[in-house]
């Protein structure tokens, strides 16, 4: 009768970070799935893509390393960052703009850093900004919902443009982009920044196709999917609750105060709450573990300042959207945040 | 305070930060009676089986020892006795496996059970309402009360603190999963319990007692609420369930909102807590004089048959208990020694129950399956939420595993209560807890060798100062005794004076009464005497002694021929061996001298004498004695107009032959002046023997 030693606690949690991975790429799927009703299997094709990109590109650094390759592409963090980024790329850009982003994600913000759990940035995001500074045509290149277009988009089309750069009849992305009245549409978004800067008020604005007409409500709806998604993880307790409120909160009040302020100047709260990236960032990009703060103070300075430079970003500064750069320049300050947001230890 | 006792009593609660909800498996062993195993055949009681020191053994191998008889003796406030858990005979006093995470040994007496298990005279104290609190609490000392919840503190210190204590807390949450042992105490002797409550509190004199019991345990609330339903100051206070609620300074803050001070105890703030098994235990004591030989233990885990709880001697080994409840060992099992979240593994089936022992879990193969290998941290957090203590667990455990341990300290290491939730909830496997031991550790043994260290150093400094504070008073010492000395030769300086006159006068009689003979025996004194006064009557005796001198030196050198050679030759050295050669260097230098100062008065004499002689000489040997004389003149006035020639002669004489006039050496130089009146002298004097010589030959040719 002899027994085996082993150090306490000798119980744990059944919930492994595999399964934390998984569960936040499950709580995806609502917003997957709208967006894809919206703008065509594009966007799967780009998530295969980025996957597919940002798996072979960790496992070859975990082999240039001289690390376990198998255990540790079993940690789902390599397909998280390769979903994140599939989704965030437009549908219908073509395939090396997500394959480049994926490699530069993984090897340059996450494994050149030292892997899992070492990283500064979000790899995604970093993924994301170096594509939109080097393609930034592609990049913005953002379809308007499929019913809209003049010329369908079938799977083959699709699958075309992403491969080749021109549909099967022969369109190129930026000719599909036009709608049945020759209008070039963007996203809500992209659309009120530069009607903005035309001296157009926001009323006259809200009266262009994009909105009147199902851009805006598709987005609307994406961002309705990923908060749903965002929910279920809170639920979960798979992400803590203080980013996404912290984030949502000041954004709302940021752009109640502008829009107060000058309602013909500036987007309403709505449109920055629910277009664009804002809940797919608040719940799945922000609450990147790694890359974000830890503290309970901190995470609320975080998604606070997170969210004071996507308005600035948006309101004032050269992008319609600004998360990838409001979230890289958040992760800079995390140290600092949690250096200063450390709790009041029990007794002290 | 009154009003923090008012709110307490309105039932408010406080919440503590984090904690974690892992699952209970009380029910496993939470029905039934609490048993009585068999008596075992040998019992091993350790000595030291609490915080505070280990208490001298006060019997020897060999004696027969009844139930309850104490087996060592305290005699310092930190020390607790320990008694015989059963009659029999002492076998054996040696190192023992202890009940502790190191599987160290400790002396432990072994005890043979008899059987009969007889009790020891015993003597309960049943009127201590009426006798002195030293008096009870020497009681509570002598019978070995612990605390039963945790550490083992000895209970009779908590309970003599000189502070005010406002609030007592019995503390029954018992927030570990799968332990059930305070519950089955509290539903089984719930008025026992009271009753030591009612003991602990008349020592303390708090003003409210609170018995706190998790929501998990209803049957143990009502036996509790029902047997302290008389007692205006004992409140049952029901908390939420939740792990560590049980933890001392959790349930201070759940029940009072107040936090324990940092390094401080709960008496800092008016607080005592107490686990119900003391309190229990103490009832024991004080009223049957019972000693604690047993406790309440959980056995439960998926492994054993009969989980449940047992009325275990202290001293049990763990193999006789667990084959009392139906043990069946699965292959690589574990056994762990209190719960799942901060029990620790035991690895051997001798390790005795010791008094903290409150639960002996054996787990089945997949029940507490074990963690897989540590992966990268994530940063999720998660650990953060959980941590009681509101510390930054992850933070700790990047410096603990760096090695920064200021860091780590700086981010409140020591707060840690290691109550394991931040490595239950973390995803991916990090034993934390392990992390911040090690850390601790380490950190502890450093301050200690620190400590070492500057003691050294400190003694090193007092060492240096004392050595320089003896050599300050060794010199003083000497001064003083020097001081004395002088001053004692003050006193006699007279006669001393004396002494010296007479001495002085002898040496002047000496003096005058020296002659020719004095100066034969010490002919350079005399030289130099002369030299002083070249004119004085006394030349002529010089000139007498320098001739002799010659004459002798003419014996021991040579001929006429080697005389000729090395008065005039400076060319045909060649020829001549190294000796002849340094011999006609020293002549011809000696020649020289001669004529240095002594001069022309000398020569002129030499001269006349020649003159005198000149008759009978022949024409050649004249001519010899011509030119020498002439050389010797020259010479000397080469001499007069260079004063370094002189300086030449010497390192020639001692040094390289062949080479006689370039070996002035730079160094010599600035000796040379002193040298060279030295040698003056001496020149003098050789050139007078030289001249000497010659005439003399002259003579001898004669």
């Amino acid at each position: 009768m002899n027994f085996k030693i082993a150090s306490s606690p000798h119980t744990h949690v059944r919930r492994k970070t595999p399964a934390v991975m998984l569960f936040v790429a499950i709580a995806c799927l609502p917003g997957i799935a709208v967006q894809t009703w919206y703008f065509g299997i594009g966007t799967l094709v780009q998530i295969c893509l980025a996957i597919l990109a940002a798996v072979a590109a960790e496992a070859a650094c975990l082999k240039m390393r001289q690390r376990s390759v198998l255990p540790r592409l079993k940690d789902n963090s390599a397909l998280l960052t390769g979903l994140l980024l599939g989704i965030s790329v437009p549908p219908l850009a073509q395939w090396w703009v997500v394959v480049i982003g994926a490699i530069f994600a993984i090897v340059i913000a996450k494994q050149i850093y030292g892997g899992l759990g070492q990283n500064l940035f979000n790899p995604a995001m970093v993924g994301y900004v170096v594509l939109l500074v080097s393609f930034p045509l592609s990049m913005t290149l953002w379809v308007p919902p499929l019913s809209l277009v003049e010329y369908p988009v079938t799977v083959q089309d699709t699958l075309m443009l992403i491969f080749t750069g021109y549909s099967e009849t022969g369109f190129s992305l930026a000719q599909l982009r036009v709608d049945l009245d020759g209008y070039t549409m963007a996203t809500p978004l992209d659309t009120v920044k530069t009607a903005l800067t035309n001296q157009q008020t926001y009323q006259e604005i809200l009266n262009q196709k994009v909105f009147s007409e199902g851009t805006g409500i598709a987005w609307f709806e994406v961002n309705l999917a990923y908060l749903l998604g965002g929910l279920f993880l809170l639920q979960q307790k798979i992400i803590n609750w203080r980013i996404p409120v912290a984030f949502l909160l000041t954004l709302t009040l940021f752009s109640f105060i502008l829009h107060s302020a000058s309602p013909d100047g500036s987007a309403s709260t709505i449109l920055h709450l629910f277009s664009g990236a804002t809940m797919f960032a608040a719940f799945f990009i922000l609450t990147d573990p790694v890359s974000a703060s830890t503290t309970a103070k901190g995470r609320l300075i975080y998604g606070a300042l997170v969210a004071v430079l996507v308005f600035l970003i948006r309101n004032f500064g050269g992008y319609p959207e600004g998360i990838a750069f409001a979230v890289l320049l958040a992760n800079m300050a995390v140290p600092l945040i949690d250096y200063y947001s450390q709790p009041k230890t029990y007794g002290k | 305070m009154d009003s923090l006792i008012k709110t307490i009593k309105s039932g408010y609660l406080w919440r503590f930060p984090g904690g974690v909800h892992p699952p209970q498996k009380k029910s496993l062993s939470q029905t039934g009676q609490i048993k009585r195993p068999e008596l075992a055949s040998k019992y091993y009681v350790s000595l030291k089986q609490h915080i505070g020191q280990q208490a001298e053994a006060c019997v020897q191998v060999g004696d027969k020892v009844k139930k309850g008889q104490m087996l060592s003796r305290a005699d310092t406030a930190m020390q607790l006795p320990v008694h015989a858990p059963t009659s029999g005979i002492v076998t054996d006093i040696r190192e023992h496996i202890l009940a502790h995470p190191s599987g160290l040994g400790e002396q432990t007496i072994i005890i043979e059970a008899d059987g009969s298990d007889e009790w020891c005279q015993r003597e309960g104290l049943d009127n201590y309402q009426q006798l002195p609190p030293a008096q009870i609490l020497d009681k509570i000392k002598s019978l070995g009360v612990a605390g039963l919840g945790g550490a083992g503190f000895p209970t009779h210190i908590k309970n003599s603190r000189p502070e005010a204590i406002e609030l007592l807390i019995i503390n029954g949450a018992e927030c570990e999963p799968y332990i059930t042992a305070d519950d089955a105490l509290m539903r089984e002797h719930a008025a026992d319990i009271v009753a030591g409550i009612n003991i602990l509190n008349h020592l303390l004199e708090a003003k409210l007692v609170v018995i706190a019991i998790e929501d998990n345990k209803p049957e143990a609330i009502k036996a509790m609420e029902l047997a302290s339903a008389d007692e205006k100051d004992i409140i049952v206070r029901v908390v939420p369930t939740k792990y560590p609620t049980g933890g001392e300074k959790q349930l201070i803050q759940v029940l009072t909102g107040k936090e324990v001070p940092s390094g401080g105890i709960p008496a800092d703030i008016g607080i005592v807590m107490q686990n119900v098994a003391t309190a229990y235990s103490t009832y024991r004591a004080v009223i049957h004089g019972e000693p604690l030989i047993e406790r309440v233990v959980t056995l439960t885990g998926e492994s054993i048959s009969q989980a449940g709880n047992y009325w275990v001697r202290i001293g049990t080994p763990v193999a006789h208990i667990l084959t009392q409840a139906g043990y069946n060992q699965p292959a690589e099992g574990r056994l762990i020694m209190g719960g799942p979240m901060m029990g620790f593994s035991i690895h051997s089936p001798l390790t005795p129950v010791s008094k903290i022992t409150n639960c002996l879990l054996a787990p089945a193969m997949n029940e507490l399956p074990d963690p897989a290998d540590e992966q990268a941290c994530i940063r999720c957090g998660y650990c953060a939420d959980a941590c009681p203590a509101s510390l930054l667990p992850q933070q700790l455990y990047w410096h603990s595993k760096a090695r920064e341990y200021e860091k780590a300290q700086h981010f409140d290491l020591f707060d840690c209560i290691e109550c394991g939730a931040c490595a239950y909830v973390c995803p991916s496997e990090i034993p934390l807890v392990q992390y911040y031991r090690v850390a601790k550790a380490n950190i502890r043994q450093q301050a200690a060798e620190n400590e070492k260290a500057e003691k050294a150093k400190e003694r090193f400094n007092q060492r240096q100062l004392r050595l320089e504070e003896e050599k300050q008073a060794r010199i003083e010492k000497q001064r003083l005794a020097a001081e004395k000395r002088k001053q004692t030769m003050q006193e006699d300086a007279s006669a001393k004076d004396k002494i010296a006159q007479a001495l002085a006068r002898a040496q002047a009689q000496k003096a005058s009464r020296s002659t020719d003979q004095a100066k034969e025996q010490a002919p350079a004194q005399s030289t130099i005497a002369s030299d002083s006064k070249n004119n004085s009557p006394k030349s002529a005796a010089q000139a007498a002694i320098a001739r002799a001198k010659a004459k002798k030196a003419a014996a021991q050198k040579a001929d006429n021929e080697a005389m000729q050679s090395a008065a005039d030759t400076d060319q045909s050295d060649i020829e001549k061996t190294a000796k002849e050669k340094a011999q006609a260097a020293i002549a011809r230098a000696k020649a020289k001298k001669a004529a240095a100062q002594k001069a022309d008065n000398e020569a002129m004499q030499s001269a006349a004498d020649t003159k005198q002689s000149d008759t009978g000489k022949t024409a050649k040997e004249k001519a010899q004695a011509a030119i020498a004389r002439a050389k010797a003149k020259k010479a000397a006035a080469q001499k007069v107009d260079n004063g370094e020639h002189a300086n030449v002669v010497e390192p020639i004489e001692q040094s390289d032959p062949k080479t006689p006039e370039p070996t002035v050496d730079k160094p010599a130089s600035g000796e040379t002046n002193q040298m060279s009146q030295q040698d003056d002298k001496s020149q003098r004097i050789k050139a007078a023997i030289a001249k000497a010589k010659a005439k003399r030959k002259q003579l001898g040719g004669d």
